[in-house]
């Protein structure tokens, strides 16, 4: 049941995140990109981290994208102009052709180690998801956390200064 | 059964399409999104990662990488806009002023 679920999804994810690459209109791209983070949102879950899915939908797929398709509407973007290019797009082939295979030679090379940690099923199921992130962030990453504000402060400042006509 | 190896192809796969994307794509705003979908993919293997290991470590890092997309979103949007308004288009091509 799971590995019906997990590969319908995947297969779901493969090919919007393939035609985010592929639409000539960026809403297209935007829509699918939108449709690439619900499926990772489901193996979130799928992986007991529902407070990460819920993360993901909201700051990703509404947050970050509202961003991006209000700047697309904005500019009024319409079709993208297909100018010869084969030889990048044959470069670019090849280079993500390998970084792939590169990944799956490290994936396949053998078992990850390291396992047996303190955070299991049964510590997920009775103290709940939400608490051990918040315990974990607000306990032993207490300092990045507080630098992670700081530069969401510098980001909005940015956006400001930079979208001003005349500063 | 759906082990880690799965989740880790799966993200090999999608960093794999983002990458082709960021290098073959022309247009600003298709380079951004493909850049998110790399992250995404980076997301994907770290909560899988820090599920098999039993550790929480890695979803706070995942906690991270989304402040800093955010960030990245906001400053990233806030340039292209200027710069459509100085050169009335985002190609790539057209992001030559630095060049000699």
């Amino acid at each position: 049941m799971q590995a019906i679920l997990f590969y319908l999804t995947a297969v779901v994810a493969i090919l919007s995140a393939f035609f985010v690459m592929k639409c000539r209109n960026p809403i297209n791209s935007a829509l699918n990109l939108v449709t690439t983070f619900l499926c990772l949102a489901v193996f979130y879950v799928m992986l007991e981290s529902p407070f990460m899915a819920a993360v993901q939908i909201m700051v990703y797929a509404g947050a970050i994208m509202v961003l991006i398709i209000f700047v697309i509407m904005l500019l009024n973007l319409g079709l993208t102009v297909k100018t010869r290019y084969t030889h990048g797009l044959a470069a670019g082939g090849i280079l993500s052709v390998m970084v792939l295979f590169v990944a799956n030679y490290f994936t396949r090379a053998g078992e990850a180690t390291g396992t047996g940690g303190s955070v299991t099923s049964e510590l997920i199921a009775s103290y709940g998801h939400t608490e051990l992130i918040g315990r974990a962030m607000f306990v032993d990453f207490l300092l990045p956390f507080e630098i992670a504000s700081i530069l969401l402060l510098v980001a909005i400042v940015g956006a400001v200064v930079l979208s001003k006509r005349k500063v | 059964m759906i082990t880690v190896n799965h989740y880790m192809l799966l993200s090999a796969i999608l960093f794999a399409i983002g990458t082709f994307g960021v290098l073959t794509r022309k247009n600003a705003i298709v380079i951004f999104m493909c850049i998110e979908v790399m992250l995404n993919s980076v997301n994907l293997t770290f909560i899988a990662l820090s599920r098999h290991v039993g550790n929480m470590d890695g979803q706070i890092f995942v906690f991270f990488v989304m402040t800093v997309a955010a960030a990245e979103a906001a400053v990233g949007l806030a340039l292209m806009i200027a710069f459509f308004r100085n050169r009335n288009s985002i190609d790539v091509d057209d992001f030559n002023m630095l060049k000699w």
